[in-house]
């Protein structure tokens, strides 16, 4: 894997210069999957704060191709140009090889684009598909997704008298991505550079279609200082709220936090969560944690299984 | 060397799509225009075209993956109807503002609720507001040629706009008809060899960044190029015409008249009825009843002036609409017709008649009915509903 010198001295395919949040962990994503590609890449997004932040008109802050359509159809706009591309390389038209890279929120991917993805997924289009998951739809001024975890205040499922923000859990994306049988899934982090840029380099080395879930903590829609995004993003995975993982050919691989911690450490960091510590509350938090190592025991489970199996 | 076969519009459409032989088709099923994307999904299992074929999970995704394609540079195709066309809806303007010249086989059928597969031209029209291109066929035929003829629209670089040519469902798409073909040589050089794209995403040495965003400052001049594009579009289409009709004899136009120059009583359609329609002016003629017709093939841009010119010495005017608009004005060809009419010095007296929603007949009498009508427009509604029941 490229050390941090060697990434450093490679062409930004995102420039500075952006719209994006000070602080805004979109544009980290971004720019360390694709300092991951050591083949030239092509980028699709759907619309979101990644999309209009980098692409007003008449300036743009990629240095790659970039190609915009809209909301929720980033992977099935890739299959065309991958398509595209396949009858190209069969026609003996390009030898060149292409890293195809979309890029979508979590709303643009788990919620309305969910059919494209999966579409796009079970056709076995040879791209990366990149969620950048900040868990609420933040270019419209957050509002709830089907990523947004319980508990969670949002402009759509507001803290109120009565309610105490978002009331179901999420949805697991990634194990649903797992279930398309594709080769490649993955559960990465912003805050935690070297194991997103080791799977997005591992998503490139293979053929066919791979997904990556990358937790993207959000300082606009969770509310805290700018400077934190990556160490909110560390301490998700330290509590197994968001664990790192890949599942390559159905076989699990968990990058297990030293030491477990509680999830409370997680949800004070941010204020979304903050109503969440008023007395009364406290059956939301152990809901929540309950939830959290539900999900951390059944991944566990699954890696053994499937190591065995692999054996 | 003329082929003369018998072929159904789906089956024409299909086998203009082999010979054009696109480099990307993405598509999904919905009757009566399944049979398109099967015919030609079978071209390609056998190795007869070239085609990368997405075969996706919806027409949103259909539309979207041949944007994706066209941007990167290749020769896009598909084909739906109705529920499948409004599906697309979201993606069609911005396909027209990327300027990808994306070619559609369009099988008309009427929009849900109720659901109804049957031919009305209710799809096609709600799109006739997304910078497409849109040529009316009357028989397969002429949905074959002028299949062949938009890819050489859709790809000028003048206009650089998306096309539609559609056919009436069931009526034209399932129906056998004599069609002359050409052969597979001819059309390939007709179309000129591959698509010459101005930008490409895959130009990796050279980046560009498309479906950007657009504010207060820009938005505006962006959809104003595509409104002058589609404004030269007639020229390009008639051009295009032009050189079909010298290589192969069948020439078409914007718009096209039946018995029209000197005709007093006149109607206005699209599609399929016209050949309808023809077949009643035949009878009045004979009888010394001056009718005519006036058939628009070219919807998108519309031929205002042209129509405008061709009315000008007629008595009265039916507009036969095969669609509602719900405005209470009347259906879509009606108001657009009207309207061009209305610089003119001496206007005919004109009349609409919305018929034949969700495939209910149009028949010889109800035509008939129609030219009757006309002759005595004066106790004629403004609007009226032909062949439905009260
Ligand atoms: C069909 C459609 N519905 C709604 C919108 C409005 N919209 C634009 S971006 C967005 C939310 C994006 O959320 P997400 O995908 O999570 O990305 P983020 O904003 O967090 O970057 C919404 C609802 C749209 N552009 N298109």
């Amino acid at each position: 894997m490229a050390n941090l010198k060697e990434l450093s001295k490679k062409q930004e395919p995102l420039t500075g210069g952006h719209r994006l949040c000070p602080g805004c962990g979109a544009s980290i994503v971004v720019r360390q999957v694709l300092l991951a590609s050591k083949d030239p890449v092509v980028v699709v997004s759907a619309t979101g704060c990644l999309e209009v932040s980098t692409t007003i008109f008449p300036y743009s802050a990629w240095k790659v191709p970039f190609l915009h359509n809209a909301f929720e159809n980033a992977a099935a706009t890739m299959s065309g140009v991958e398509a595209y591309y396949q009858y190209l390389k069969r026609k003996g038209k390009t030898s060149q090889h292409i890293n195809f890279v979309a890029f979508g929120g979590d709303g643009g991917t788990y919620d309305i684009g969910f059919q494209s993805l999966s579409g796009a997924m079970e056709r076995g289009h040879d791209l990366t598909y990149v969620c950048y998951n900040n868990q609420a739809y933040m270019n419209t001024g957050i509002q709830r997704s089907s990523a947004t975890p319980k508990g969670a205040n949002t402009t759509t499922e507001p803290a109120g008298k009565v309610k105490q923000g978002k009331t179901m859990n999420r949805k697991d994306l990634t194990e649903i991505m797992v279930a398309h049988n594709i080769p490649y899934v993955a559960q990465a982090t912003v805050g935690n550079w070297a194991d997103l840029t080791r799977k997005a380099e591992k998503a490139f080395s293979i053929r066919g279609p791979k997904f990556m879930n990358v937790l993207q903590p959000c300082r606009l829609g969770w509310a805290y200082k700018p400077e934190e995004t990556g160490v909110i993003g560390r301490i998700a995975a330290e509590t197994c709220f968001w664990p790192l993982y890949e599942v390559e050919n159905g076989v699990y691989k968990i990058t297990k936090p030293r030491e477990k911690k509680p999830i409370t450490e997680f949800l004070k960091t941010q204020e979304r969560f903050r109503h969440l510590f008023k007395p009364g509350n406290e059956k939301i938090i152990e809901d929540i944690q309950a939830e959290v190592d539900q999900r951390w025991q059944s991944l566990l489970a699954k890696e053994a299984m499937t190591a065995k199996a692999a054996k | 060397m003329v082929k003369v076969v018998a072929k159904t519009g789906n089956e024409a459409m299909a086998e203009a799509m082999r010979q054009i032989n696109p480099d990307v088709v993405a598509a999904y099923p919905i009757t009566p225009a399944t049979e398109i994307v099967m015919i030609f999904a079978k071209y390609v299992a056998d190795g007869l075209v070239d085609t990368e074929y997405v075969a996706v999970e919806s027409e949103h995704s259909a539309m979207s993956a041949c944007v994706g394609a066209s941007a990167a540079g290749g020769r896009v195709m598909t084909g739906t109807s109705s529920q499948g066309l409004a599906l697309m809806y979201e993606i069609l303007p911005i396909v027209s503002s990327l300027r990808l010249p994306i070619v559609m086989c369009d099988v008309n059928r009427a929009i849900s609720g109720p659901i109804n597969i049957h031919c009305d031209h209710s799809d096609t029209m709600a799109a006739q507001d997304f910078g497409w291109v849109q040529i009316f066929s009357e028989n397969s035929q002429e949905a074959y040629d002028s299949l062949i003829q938009a890819i050489r629209i859709a790809e000028d670089p003048r206009l650089q706009l998306p096309t539609m040519v559609t056919t009436d469902g069931f009526i034209i798409s399932h129906c056998m008809d004599k069609i002359e073909l050409l052969d597979d040589a001819d059309v390939q050089k007709f179309i000129g060899g591959e698509r010459k794209a101005a930008t490409r995403l895959l130009d990796i040495d050279k980046p560009v960044t498309l479906g950007l965003i657009d504010l207060q400052d820009y938005y505006f001049e962006h959809r104003v190029q595509v409104a002058e594009a589609m404004r030269g579009a007639k020229k390009i289409i008639l051009e295009v015409a032009d050189e079909f009709a010298e290589k192969f004899g069948r020439k078409y136009g914007l718009i096209e008249g039946y018995q029209l120059d000197d005709a007093e009583h006149v109607i206005v359609a699209l599609g399929s009825t016209c050949g309808t329609t023809k077949v009643v002016v035949d009878e009045l003629r004979a009888k010394g009843i001056k009718a005519g017709l006036l058939k628009i093939r070219v919807f998108r841009p519309f031929p205002a002036e042209e129509i405008a010119a061709a009315l000008s010495k007629a008595k009265t005017v039916a507009v036969l609409d095969r669609s509602d608009t719900w405005s209470a004005q009347g259906g879509h060809v009606f108001t657009e017709v009207r309207s061009g009419m209305f610089d003119q010095k001496a206007k005919p007296k004109m009349i609409n008649y919305i018929y034949g929603l969700g495939g209910r007949e149009i028949n010889l009498e109800l035509i008939r009915q129609v030219y009757t009508d006309l002759q005595n427009i004066e106790k004629q509604p403004l609007v009226q509903y032909l062949g439905v029941r009260e």
